[in-house]
């Protein structure tokens, strides 16, 4: 069976790749472009540790096929930080250690970054709602949500 | 020299006890971290575990020539592959191993023990054929009676696991095998007589469930075996020094040649201190000479690696009217899974360790049933027994009518008291703790209806053990660390603040790697909550040999006497006389002669660390019960733990909080779920809940500070002994807020309905 031939554009590069039927984006994106940033914790779309942005709307990546986003611009963590600076959440988390193990951070950071462009000034619930597709089994959420929170006011004070 | 121990408990730190960025935290939120699955080789192989369908079966025949044949197999292994071992036990954590268990549970021999048993592996080019030719391998099983359930597997006539197993710590011998591995107990003082001076006794048994470390990354391995035998091995582990040791034993290989990377872990909670695909990567890639990757889906985590023991544990305990605890009983028995082995012992030391009591008896039993081998998870056992313990004592409190903070207090172990468990504790900080928590706004905030609050408190040893380290200096003054202990949760930046004011040099100036195996000598893993307290030991020890050194380099330069000079704040400072001559040398000073001083300069921390404190904590939780589904719902939440000091209140705080949340999900919702045909029904996230951002409130943490006197800065141990009250705590709150004394966990809502409904309290 031949492969896809996709083209795409990733963190604002375009990108062509072969894959198979049943490869998923997560596949792609780590087995073949080698941005290895988006993890895979349960291939079931439960965890969210491969979330990336499809054209702008935040996905789980293992839940997309890799032939379907011919066309399409995706964006993953490691297209986060502009040239040397951190965004904002990037640097947030590492000052308020809202990280240990940091298997899930690629995902929150990608998620909570969707969230603050959508809602700059969200309250402690709707962070809460908008993460519980990410899990974490470290840190309680405590410290991440905190971060959340303190990322967005800083943001709005511009 | 002055200043050797620069290291007085309270002050003079630049950076310990403060916030730091952790050293490796860029490359973990910009993508650049690589965990296991994120190695690979060149012309590596895909390899993939054919596991067994079968809770229980023997198996008659592996035929695995099709599979062999398939063009882009390169390599498959069976049983066959690994020599039998003796049944030998040694320590391995705070558990016991024994080899002839650990090369059955990598790789089935004679009998598939549970759903998901490794039973064959294969590498192939790609991942389709590797799947392909699992499909190939023909397994002839005889399917055998399973048994799931602790209980049901004590009774005589159960189905027996392994024909070889005699129960140990009974006398006489017993005749038959069984599947009781191993009854322990301890005793202290006569409690037949302790009870009768009880006014007061309450007796329950409790339940709890088998319950996963849940780590978000799976289990992974990369594996290249060259043709000389020299082995490279890289795998997310809480102790690569370990898998070395066990993959030598498993393959006969050398330790020598094997090298062993740990990658960054994505989690482990214990649950990375055992191997699973480690030998299997290496035998394949042996037999293919090629690079081998192996990476867990989420559903093999839950099937074959190791939760952690359900349990059904009796407690009984007696106290005066005016509220000493007199006496006290338990039984504990474990599931220990497939192979003996479960953490009852350790359940069995904890289950009275924060009371004083001078009438103590406990009997645990290690049982073996058909679910996948338990492997440690965070404080290991103590959870369940402490959590069973903690209920009684709120229930005791209650009856006489008493604050269950000041019956704590009452009882509560504290410096010179006899541990049940043999020793006599130090200085320990349980009062303190509860103290804490009673000045808390929350503990003195009304609640409604529908609403409760419960408290617990936990104990948790903590470990030392064998550390290696090593600090150098670099030829511009900057300093290398290198430690072998996995950093999970931000060692690495506790150690380097204890290495920069050890050496008086600015934090970003040491730059922290995890060395591999052949890098560093022996370490032992990242559990027991010891590496920051054996790693920052053993910095204070390599740093005291730079300056040691520094300061004899300083006598050969400026022809002085060592007690001519004397090491401060960075620099080798001339005392004396000798001050008005020459100037101090910075370590970068040094650096830039080392050549001419005695050439290189670094210094080796090689020690057994001794003198772990136990850390002791109190937890508080308020929760609403919705009576029309009988869900839960934590409101709120503080944790106040006895740290010693803590190196990073932060990465200390987040071990507090991250330990509440992981007992939030044990006491509510988690559970393995087994059909009657003996397979997991929710070896998935999805139904395998656990606690996500929506679930729960911040938790607040406090930080407790009673120093630990046999550590150089007072650290104890502060990774486990979170994990170990919120079991307690949350069926303390849920019996104040219903009137119903839950025994059983995980309290999910189906449960809490069903008893809300029989008390006549749902009204829907």
């Amino acid at each position: 069976m031949a492969k896809h031939h996709i083209e795409a554009t990733v963190n604002g590069d375009v990108v062509e790749f072969l894959c198979e039927t049943e490869e998923t984006l997560l596949d792609v994106l780590r087995d073949t472009l080698n941005l290895t940033g988006s993890k895979e914790g349960c291939a079931s779309g439960d965890c969210g540790a491969c979330s990336v942005m499809l054209d702008g709307r935040l996905v789980c990546s293992c839940l997309v096929l890799g032939c379907e986003v011919s066309g399409r611009k995706i964006e993953t963590i490691e297209g986060m930080a502009k040239g040397e600076s951190l965004h904002p959440l990037q640097k947030r988390f590492l000052e308020a250690a809202a990280l240990q193990c940091g298997i899930c951070t690629p995902g929150f950071l990608v998620a909570s970054k969707a969230l603050l462009e959508k809602s700059p000034n969200p309250t402690e619930h709707e962070v809460r709602y908008w993460l519980a597709g990410n899990l974490c089994r470290c840190t309680g959420y405590d410290k991440i949500i905190t971060a959340v929170m303190d990322t967005a006011a800083t943001m709005r004070k511009g | 020299m002055g200043e050797a121990n620069g290291h007085s408990k309270t002050n003079g730190h630049s950076y310990v006890g403060t916030r730091q960025i952790r050293p490796d935290g860029v490359d973990k939120v910009t993508g650049r971290a690589r965990f296991g699955a994120d190695y690979n080789l060149p012309g590596q192989l895909i390899g993939r575990v054919l596991r067994s369908p079968h809770p229980h079966a023997r198996i008659i025949s592996i035929d695995t020539s099709k599979a062999e044949a398939l063009p882009g197999v390169k390599a498959v292994i069976t049983r066959d592959d690994f020599a039998d071992q003796p049944s030998e036990f040694i320590p391995a954590g705070e558990m016991m191993m024994n080899y002839k268990d650990v090369v059955r549970n990598v790789m089935a021999r004679e009998k598939a023990l549970y759903e998901g048993h490794a039973v064959a592996a294969v590498a192939a080019t790609s991942v389709a054929i590797a799947r392909r030719a699992l499909k190939l391998i023909d397994v002839k099983y005889e399917v055998l009676p399973h048994v799931i359930d602790v209980v049901e597997a004590m009774k005589p006539g159960a189905p027996l696991l392994h024909d070889d197993l005699f129960t140990v710590g009974v006398e006489p011998k017993p005749e038959k095998p069984s599947n009781i591995a191993k009854r322990v107990e301890i005793k202290q003082g006569d409690v037949e007589a302790g009870f009768k001076k009880a006014d007061v006794v309450i007796e329950r048994e409790f339940k709890t469930a088998p319950v996963h470390q849940g780590y978000i990354e799976p289990h992974a391995a990369l594996a290249t075996v060259s043709e000389d035998g020299a082995t490279e091995l890289w795998t997310t582990t809480q102790g690569h020094f370990i898998v070395r040791a066990h993959c030598a034993r498993l393959l006969g290989l050398d330790m020598g040649k094997v090298r062993v990377t740990a990658t960054e872990i994505g989690g482990g909670f214990g649950g990375k201190t055992v191997v699973y695909l480690e030998p299997l990567a290496i035998a394949l890639s042996r037999k293919a000479k090629r690079p081998v990757k192996m990476v867990m889906s989420r559903e093999e985590v839950f099937k074959a690696s190791g939760p952690t023991s359900g349990a059904t544990v009796r407690v009984k305990m007696g106290a005066t009217k005016d509220g000493k605890f007199v006496a006290a009983f338990a039984e504990l028995k474990y599931q220990a899974g497939a192979f003996q082995g479960s953490p009852v012992q350790p359940g069995t030391m904890c289950a009275y360790a924060p009371y004083d009591i001078e009438n103590v008896h406990v009997i645990g039993y290690d049982v073996v049933s058909n679910r996948p081998k338990v492997a440690a998870y965070r404080a290991p056992g103590a959870p369940i027994a402490e959590y069973a313990v903690e209920s009684v004592v709120d229930e005791i409190a209650k009856k006489l009518g008493l604050d269950p903070i000041e019956l704590r207090m009452m009882n509560a172990a504290r410096e010179g008291t006899k541990a049940a468990y043999g020793p006599k504790f130090g200085p320990i900080g349980l009062e303190e703790t509860l103290n804490a928590i009673k000045k808390t706004e929350h503990w003195n905030t009304p609640l409604r209806k529908w609403q409760g609050r419960g408290v617990a408190s936990g104990f948790w040893f903590n470990i030392g053990g064998e550390t290696s380290v090593s600090l150098t200096v670099n030829e511009d003054g900057t300093i290398s660390l290198m430690a072998g202990t996995p950093d999970i949760g931000g060692l690495r930046a506790a150690l380097t603040s204890v290495a920069a004011d050890e050496l008086g040099v600015p934090y970003d100036k040491v730059r922290p790697i995890i060395g591999d195996t052949g890098s560093l000598g022996f370490n032992f893993l990242t559990g027991g909550s010891r590496s920051a307290f054996s790693g920052s030991m053993a910095i204070v020890e390599a740093a005291k040999q730079i300056k040691a050194d520094l300061c004899a380099r300083a006598c050969k330069l400026w022809e002085a006497k060592p007690d001519q000079v004397e090491f401060s704040g960075g620099y080798v400072k001339p005392l004396g006389a000798l001050a008005e001559k020459v100037k101090p040398m910075s370590i970068a000073d040094f650096a830039k002669v080392s050549g001419k001083t005695g050439g290189p300069i670094g210094g080796v921390g090689r020690i057994n660390a001794q003198g772990a404190g136990p850390s002791f904590g109190t937890h508080l939780v308020d929760l609403e019960v919705d009576p029309e589904t009988g869900r839960a719902t934590i409101l709120r939440y503080t944790v106040a733990q006895d740290a010693g000091r803590a190196l990073h209140p932060a990465y200390v705080e987040g071990q507090f909080q991250g330990g509440a949340v992981q007992g939030i999900g044990w006491a509510l919702n988690e559970e393995y779920i087994y059909g009657s045909d003996g397979k997991l029904q929710n070896a998935g996230f999805l139904d395998y809940r656990m606690p996500v951002a929506s679930d729960v409130p911040m938790i607040d943490a406090i930080l407790v500070e009673v120093g630990n006197p046999r550590h150089p800065y007072g650290v104890r141990g502060v990774g486990e002994t979170p994990i170990v009250p919120p079991l307690g705590a949350i069926a303390n709150a849920m019996e104040n807020a219903t009137g119903i004394r839950f025994t059983e966990l995980p309290m999910s809502p189906p449960k809490v309905l069903k008893a809300l409904k029989e008390k006549g309290l749902n009204k829907a």
